[in-house]
C-alpha cells in the first residue's frame, strides 16, 4: 500500500469537505455546542443551589468530557458516506477506479479524510471544554482538575471512536447505495458510546481512567478487526455492477 | 504492429445473463478501434474488463504485455491505460485544473509533467481560460471534454472512450471527433465505444460490431462490402410488364420498383450491369441513368444487429 497515493486522495476529499458548508458547519456544531451547554449547566447548578459538591465535580466532568468522544463516533459517519457513497452518486468512482491504486489505498484516503476533520473538531471542542472547565470549578475545587489523566485517556479515545465509527460508515457504505442510508447506518455508532455512557451514569461501571484505559483498548481491538472487514468488503466490481 | 489488446474468447456472465460470449479482438498499436453494439450488447462491460475494473468469467485478454486477470498486472494495465467512462464523473467541487492535478498525482506524474499536460490538454479543448471554474458548472460538453483531459492526463498508452459524444450538442460532438482525430494523429491507440455509426465510419481505422458475441469485424469499408449486397439504381423514362418479366427471366436478385426507378441488390453489379441494361433496352425501355452504390455502414450494422435477434 503506498501511503502517499492515500493522502493525494485523502487532500481532494479535504479540498471539497473544506467548500461543503454543510459538512463544516456539520462537524463544528456538536462539540461548539458541548462547550456552550456544559459550562451553561455549571453556571446554572451554581447559581440555583450554590453550586455543585466538590466530590461530585470530578466524576460530573468525566461524565461530560465522553460526550467527545460521542461527537467524535457520530461525526465521522456523515463524511465517510459522504466520500464512498458520495462517489457513486455522483458517478466519479469509476474513473478513480481506473487509476493505478488499490482498493486499500482508497479506503485509507478516504478514512483519513473522514477521521481529520471531526479529530480536530473533538480536540478542539475537548480543549475549550477543559479551559472554561478549569474556570468554572477552580474555586469550588482549589485547583484546576485539568489536564489529568482522564482527560488525557479522553483525547485517546476520541480517534479510537472515531476510527471505529469510519471503519462501520465505509462498511455500510459498501452494502448500500444511497448516501442517507450509509449514513443513518453509520449515525448508529451513537449507540454503544450511549450505553458506556449510561452504564457510567447508572453506577454499572465508573468511568475513571483506568475503565477508560480498558474501554480504549477493547475498542482498539475492535477498529483493528474492523480494518480487515471494510477492505474485504470494498469490492469495486461489485460496487461498479450493483450499485445503481 | 503489435496487438495492444489482444483477447481470446473473453466471456463476461452476470448470473444466467451472458454479457460478453467468446470475444476475440485484435488491436494493434496506434489503432482507432471502434466497438459498435446496440444497448446492452457488452461494450461497457467488455471497457471495464479490459480497463481491469470487472473480472472476466473465462478466456483471456491481455493489454500490451499485460494480463487482464491477473491481480499483479492489474495496476500495470491501469498505469498505461486512460478511461472516459459513460458517465463523465468529475468532481463538482473541485476546478478543471483541481480534477485534473489529481488524477495526475494518482498516475504518479510528476508536478511538472502534470502543469505540461493540464495545459496542453486544456487548450486543446478549449478550456485553458476555464481552468479555475468549479467542474460542476460546466456545461455537458465542456464536461465531457474535460474527462477526456483527465484520462489522457498521464499520457496513457491506450485510450478507452465509452460513448464520447452521446448527449452532446452536435458543435460539442464536434469538437470532441475533432480532438479524437488530433489523437489519432499522434498515433494514440484508442479503442471507442460507439452508437454513432457515422462517427465510427469516420474515425476508426477498423470496427468490431458486437451484440454479445462479436458480429462482423474489419474496416468500415469491408464491413460495407461483405456485409450488405451493392445496388444498381436503374432510371427509365416508363417501367411496364414487358420489361419486368424480361427482367425476372435474368433471376437477378431482389429488384425494387419506385414508379419509374428500379433498384437491383447485386453481388457483382460490374458484371450485371450490362445485362440488365440490354434486356430493358430489348424490351423496349429507355434507360436514363444508371448508378451504383454500396450498402451502407448503417445497413450493415442493422442487418448484423437483426440477425442475432
Amino acid at each position: 500500500m503506498n501511503l502517499s497515493t492515500s493522502w493525494i486522495i485523502a487532500s481532494k476529499e479535504l479540498k471539497i469537505f473544506r467548500r461543503k458548508k454543510s459538512i463544516i458547519y456539520g462537524t463544528i456544531l456538536f462539540p461548539l455546542l458541548l462547550d456552550v451547554l456544559f459550562p451553561l449547566v455549571i453556571i446554572y447548578a451554581e447559581g440555583k443551589n450554590g453550586g455543585i459538591p466538590g466530590s461530585y465535580l470530578p466524576g460530573l466532568l468525566n461524565a461530560f468530557s465522553f460526550f467527545f468522544v460521542i461527537a467524535a463516533a457520530v461525526l465521522p459517519s456523515a463524511i465517510a458516506s459522504y466520500a464512498i457513497v458520495g462517489e457513486k452518486v455522483e458517478k466519479s468512482l469509476e474513473p478513480l477506479l481506473a487509476t493505478p491504486t488499490t482498493d486499500g489505498e482508497i479506503l485509507l484516503g478516504k478514512s483519513i479524510a473522514a477521521f481529520i476533520p471531526p479529530i480536530a473538531a473533538s480536540w478542539a471542542g475537548l480543549s475549550i471544554f477543559m479551559v472554561l472547565m478549569d474556570r468554572l470549578t477552580s474555586n469550588t475545587l482549589g485547583y484546576l482538575i485539568y489536564p489529568d489523566w482522564s482527560i488525557g485517556v479522553i483525547f485517546l479515545l476520541i480517534p479510537i471512536a472515531a476510527i471505529l465509527s469510519i471503519e462501520l460508515s465505509v462498511i455500510a457504505s459498501s452494502r448500500v447505495s444511497d448516501v442517507r442510508s450509509a449514513n443513518s447506518i453509520g449515525g448508529l455508532m451513537f449507540i454503544p458510546f450511549m450505553v458506556i455512557y449510561l452504564a457510567g451514569e447508572i453506577g454499572v461501571i465508573t468511568l475513571n481512567t483506568g475503565n477508560l484505559l480498558i474501554i480504549s483498548g477493547a475498542i482498539l481491538i475492535v477498529d483493528l478487526a474492523l480494518f480487515y472487514f471494510s477492505v474485504a468488503t470494498f469490492r469495486r466490481e461489485e460496487i461498479l455492477t450493483k450499485w445503481k | 504492429m503489435t496487438a495492444v489488446i489482444d483477447t481470446e474468447n473473453l466471456t463476461r456472465k452476470f448470473g444466467n445473463l451472458t454479457a460478453v460470449e467468446n470475444l476475440n479482438l485484435h488491436v494493434e498499436e496506434g489503432e482507432v478501434f471502434g466497438f459498435l453494439g446496440p444497448n446492452g450488447a457488452g461494450k461497457t462491460t467488455t471497457v471495464r474488463m479490459l480497463c481491469c475494473l470487472i473480472s472476466k468469467t473465462s478466456g483471456t485478454a491481455r493489454i500490451a504485455d499485460y494480463e487482464v486477470g491477473n491481480e499483479a498486472d492489474a495496476l500495470k494495465i491501469r498505469k498505461i491505460i486512460g478511461l472516459v467512462p459513460d458517465n463523465v464523473g468529475l468532481y463538482d467541487d473541485l476546478t478543471a485544473y483541481e480534477n485534473l492535478d489529481f488524477y495526475g498525482k494518482l498516475s504518479r506524474c510528476t508536478e511538472s509533467q502534470r502543469k505540461e499536460n493540464i495545459k496542453r490538454f486544456l487548450m486543446m479543448l478549449g478550456l485553458w481560460e476555464k481552468k479555475d471554474v468549479m467542474a460542476g458548472t460546466f456545461s455537458k460538453g465542456m464536461k465531457q471534454k474535460l474527462a477526456i483531459a483527465r484520462a489522457l492526463i498521464h499520457d496513457p498508452e491506450i485510450l478507452f472512450m465509452d460513448e464520447p459524444t452521446v448527449n452532446l450538442d452536435p458543435e460539442s460532438a464536434k469538437t470532441v471527433r475533432e480532438f479524437i482525430l488530433e489523437l489519432k494523429r499522434e498515433k494514440k491507440t484508442i479503442f471507442l465505444n460507439t452508437h454513432n455509426l457515422d462517427e465510427a465510419q469516420r474515425i476508426c481505422d477498423r470496427i468490431g460490431i458486437l451484440n454479445t458475441k462479436l458480429m462482423a469485424i474489419g474496416t468500415p469499408e469491408d464491413l460495407e462490402h461483405s456485409i450488405g449486397a451493392r445496388r444498381t439504381e436503374i432510371q427509365l423514362e416508363q417501367v411496364n410488364d414487358v420489361i419486368l418479366n424480361s427482367l425476372k427471366k435474368l433471376s437477378l436478385g431482389k429488384i425494387s420498383r419506385d414508379e419509374s426507378k428500379l433498384t437491383f441488390e447485386l453481388a457483382d453489379p460490374y458484371k450485371e450491369n450490362p445485362v440488365i441494361v440490354r434486356a430493358i433496352v430489348e424490351a423496349g425501355g429507355n434507360v436514363q441513368t444508371v448508378s451504383v452504390s454500396r450498402s451502407s455502414l448503417e445497413e450493415a450494422y442493422l442487418k448484423l444487429v437483426r440477425e442475432k435477434e
